[in-house]
């Protein structure tokens, strides 16, 4: 039997003026339990901490109810007062008598009615309280950051500068993601190379970081502090700590008829190679598929070429086995697929282009150093058409729902850009709307119209028509004039809606981190935690979590480095008491219980239990309670009633249930 | 409820469309074939739809210069489908003469199937007309 | 069962409310002092989907007259996904209420928001006013439990 006391606030006059305060405490008296019961002016104040921890000593009290205000205004408060006088901090019930009585009801004898009430629901449960300890959960001090593009490079040098190891894990051979691809910056206008490449030999050279290139995360277990991570460090062929990156294996391969993936597929790479010239590391791989050696067991050039002696066909895929307390995903965007979007021709006319194929056509380094120029003939282009929204803002199958963001400003660049280089070619972007939230960006987008004389016209494209002059067709309207409009271009130029990068959905199964329907990973609190994921120890860089701009990036993936060391910076975890449990001998292993806990908190283990002097080995639901953030789902779906959560149990809300109806 | 209230649900309803979903991007005027010879064009519809202003819908010469040949319900990005709010109209229009001039002995025995029905209803109507 | 016909109709109503949406919700309605009948009594859970329906089973076994359960609105749980789960088995639990005769006006479930001070005591205004319409709950209470 518990020892209780009642401690009735008066809270100045905002509980006593309306609830007879004498009355409550007078009353506490009668219930089962109750071994003291005093009121007092204000029971958070000094004084009134005080007075509950002299009671606790002198009456040796188990369990505290405290009649004041909220609860989530100060249960922590009583808790740690009631700790210091040597009680289980989990031994406090707060009634709520102030915010949930006397404030919304002006009649005394009813409120104090209702106030008793409160109180005896309270001490119904204090009396099936059990002391409570938080567990406690070592941090490894690593963090993992999935995604080499300019989130994760970010996030990976900001945790490395606080001090702390970091390791990026980068699918294709070089980290600088999509940044990399983009010829321009907007609204500034300066050159992506120029920004981002110092960004990765920083990241390359610091000595907190090390990347793994041409690698995919195949494994990741454990939980917040202490996630083990296995790493696939694909077969490059090509020995890392030989290679000088001359480059020659390069240019001597005679395979070199596979699509450029850094360039969009808009001309060939060579078998061997590295994505582009500044690629971090220097270091080339064999496309195994499209390599003669491995295809025919013939050539062998680049390792007869190479005086470094680095070329290493018979490399195997190594399994990296890595701890870690954090992990950030930065796994960034690609372009959606077009083949749904016949109308405008993509898959028919060379000329009809993404945004990002033009990106590498204008960038100098690109398929064609530069030069704007038809894919199909060469030809320099007279007329350029911009269209907008393609596959964003869609309801239908074809498209994504949701705004891309990032397509107005680049098509302002773009039309600038071209229109500055080559002033006879005439542009005009037909679009929905312009949208241009941000510093400097609207100013942006006039200049592209009043000064550079870029033809914005309000409506879309309704088709695209290769012509056999090589010309494009293409019918649109101008919702303005109440046109509609044919006219001949040399190039269309389609603002592509971004996803999420396809291989997201399968590092979020891993991570237990949830993904929305649109495959964006979803944050922990849309407004207050951005950049974390419900998942403890899961943070978000970039468009990961949804379409971004480079600042805007940038600036969130700071945000996720400050949670990430925020958690490093910590040598133990304090994990919430109030967890989940299972009994054993009820759980029957059906797995209703893991299949709701948003968490992945929940596994099972074959246990030997007794169950009445009868031993056998049953499978049995484990809660981990770093994990475990005691939401209840489990307790509520378990079919055997084995399930529980401490501070919540089913004894004690029944308990409280029964105090009210009596 | 007004008359014009009144066919304007019932054009919603004929139709299945909900033309609050329009973001007026304009795709359908961009695509339609007879946008030249309209008086009130296939992005209109939704507005004309959604102010109730049927008077003016049915008796515009769009209604019958539409084609039906479904671009505009094809590439919608929004599901609104113009195409399918007009063709709703024209049977607002065919209901209220109380005249139903398809008779169902008169559907040929083979169907091209892939033809839209509503095309083939359409041209119907407008033959008999 | 002797309720004397002059004595003043008190349902007695135990509200469900989650601690991260309409805890803070009832929370703000006593801060704005917006006034709601005293018959309704709060209890605190972690979430809604840690109310179990046996716990309103017995609420109106030990004489309740309504059990209104609230959570944060879809989509905005704080455990993601609690509150779709608390959905699904109040629809159950209710319907079978009804077909036992508990009528369905006596249960109700309301997405309440820490930011909704109003809308929660406007909802329990509405409750209590429903569950005097009803009067008292006589289907499933316990006859051991009366006097």
């Amino acid at each position: 039997m518990q020892r209780i006391g009642v401690f009735v606030c008066h809270c100045g006059s905002n509980i006593a003026a309306t609830v007879d305060v004498k009355k409550v405490a007078e009353m506490a008296l009668m219930e089962p339990g109750v071994v003291h019961a005093e009121d007092y002016q204000y029971m958070c104040s000094e004084a009134g901490q005080a007075r509950i921890q002299e009671a606790i000593k002198e009456k040796n009290l188990t369990g505290i109810v405290v009649c004041s205000c909220s609860p989530r205004m100060h249960e922590n408060t009583f808790r740690k007062a009631v700790e210091r006088a040597g009680l289980n901090p989990y031994m406090v019930e707060v009634a709520n008598i102030r915010e949930h009585c006397s404030w919304i009801h002006k009649d005394i004898e009813e409120a104090t009615k209702k106030a008793v009430i409160l109180m005896r629901a309270a001490v119904a449960k204090v009396n099936l309280n059990t002391p409570l300890k938080p567990g406690e959960s070592r941090v490894t001090k690593r963090a993992l950051v999935i995604g080499g593009g300019i989130a994760g490079i970010q996030t990976a040098l900001d945790i490395a500068d606080a001090g702390y190891k970091v390791d990026i894990v980068e699918k294709t051979p070089s980290i600088g993601g999509r940044m990399s691809q983009v010829d321009k910056t907007f609204p500034t206008l300066d050159c992506s190379a120029c920004i981002l490449t110092p960004k990765m030999v920083e990241a390359n050279a610091h000595e907190n970081i090390t990347i793994y290139t041409y690698s995919e995360v195949e494994n990741v277990s454990g939980f917040v502090g202490d996630f083990t991570v296995d790493i696939r460090k694909k077969a490059r062929s090509v020995d890392m700590t030989k290679c000088t990156g001359c480059g020659v294996c390069q240019e001597k391969c005679p395979s070199k008829k596979t699509p450029s993936e850094f360039n969009r597929g808009l001309n060939n790479r060579s078998a061997i190679y590295t994505p582009f010239a500044q690629a971090i590391p220097n270091v080339p791989v064999i496309d195994r598929e499209a390599c003669i050696k491995f295809k025919t067991g013939k050539c062998g050039l680049c390792s007869k070429v190479c005086q470094a002696g680095a070329i290493d066909y018979d490399q195997k895929d190594e399994i990296i086995t890595e701890k870690y307390g954090a992990i950030v995903v930065a796994t960034g965007f690609d372009m959606i697929k077009l083949d749904k979007y016949d109308e405008y021709a993509y898959s028919q006319s060379k000329d009809v282009i993404t945004s990002l194929e033009l990106e590498r056509i204008m960038n100098a380094a690109g398929p064609t150093k530069g030069h704007l120029e038809r894919m199909s003939d060469g030809k320099p282009p007279k007329e350029m058409v911009f269209i907008q929204c393609v596959g964003s803002r869609c309801s239908d199958d074809r498209g994504k729902s949701y705004c891309s963001k990032i397509c107005c400003m680049y098509t302002a660049k773009h039309a600038m850009l071209i229109r500055d280089k080559y002033p006879d070619v005439n542009v005009t972007v037909f679009y929905i709307d312009v949208r241009t939230p941000g510093k400097n960006f609207d100013e942006f987008y006039r200049r592209a119209v009043e000064d550079y004389g870029v033809n914005y016209i309000k409506g879309q494209v309704g088709k695209v028509i290769p012509q056999s002059n090589g010309k494009l067709l293409v019918r649109g309207v101008d919702l303005i004039d109440q046109k509609q409009i044919v006219k001949e271009a040399d190039m269309v130029v389609l603002a592509a809606a971004i996803e999420p990068n396809p291989d997201v959905r399968k590092i979020a199964t891993m991570l237990t981190a949830s993904i929305d329907t649109n495959n964006f990973l979803t944050e922990a609190h849309a407004k207050l935690r951005p950049v974390e994921s419900p998942t403890a120890g899961i943070f978000l860089s970039g468009v990961c979590q949804g379409p971004k701009d480079i600042p805007e990036t940038v600036s969130q993936a700071g945000a996720a480095a400050v949670k990430a060391i925020g958690l490093l910076a910590k040598d133990k975890l304090m994990t919430n008491p109030c967890t989940a449990h299972s009994d054993e001998l009820l759980c029957n292993g059906c797995s209703n219980c893991a299949n709701v806990c948003p968490y992945g908190a929940i596994s099972y283990e074959d246990k030997e239990v007794n169950d009445h002097g009868k031993r056998e080995v049953r499978r049995i639901a484990q809660v981990n309670s770093a994990l475990c953030q005691g939401c209840g789902a489990c307790t509520v779906t378990c079919p055997s009633g084995a399930m529980d959560l401490q501070g919540f149990s089913n004894r004690q809300i029944l308990a409280e249930v029964d105090a009210i109806c009596r | 409820m007004s008359t014009e209230k009144k066919q304007a649900e019932q054009i919603k309803e004929i139709s299945g469309v909900n033309p609050l979903k329009c973001m007026k991007c304009g795709k359908c005027s961009a695509s339609c074939p007879s946008y030249n010879e309209m008086d009130i064009k296939p992005h209109q519809f939704v507005s004309y739809v959604q102010n109730e202003d049927i008077e003016s819908l049915v008796n515009s010469k769009s209604l019958w210069k539409c084609l039906s040949c479904f671009a505009c319900v094809e590439r919608c990005p929004r599901d609104v489908k113009p195409g399918k709010l007009i063709d709703a109209a024209r049977q607002i229009v065919v209901r209220q003469k109380g005249q139903d001039y398809l008779l169902a002995d008169e559907i040929p025995e083979l169907l091209d199937p892939d033809v839209p029905q509503q095309l083939l209803v359409s041209a119907f109507r407008r033959y008999r007309r | 069962m002797s309720i004397e016909a002059n004595e003043e109709f008190r349902p007695k109503i135990v509200a469900f409310c989650c601690n991260w949406c309409s805890y803070a919700g009832a929370d703000l309605a006593g801060s704005s002092r917006l006034a709601y009948p005293a018959d309704v009594k709060i209890i605190r859970v972690p979430c809604s989907c840690r109310v179990n329906p046996m716990f309103i089973l017995r609420a109106f076994e030990k004489g309740a007259d309504g059990v209104i359960m609230c959570g944060c609105h879809p989509g905005d749980c704080h455990y993601s996904t609690g509150n779709y789960y608390a959905r699904r088995r109040m629809t159950l639990l209710f319907s079978m209420l009804d077909y036992i005769g508990v009528e369905n006006g006596r249960t109700r479930v309301e997405w309440v928001s820490a930011a909704e001070g109003v809308k929660f005591s406007t909802t329990m205004n509405e409750f209590v006013e429903k569950i005097h319409s009803l009067g008292k709950n006589v289907r499933l209470g316990d006859l051991r439990c009366r006097n």
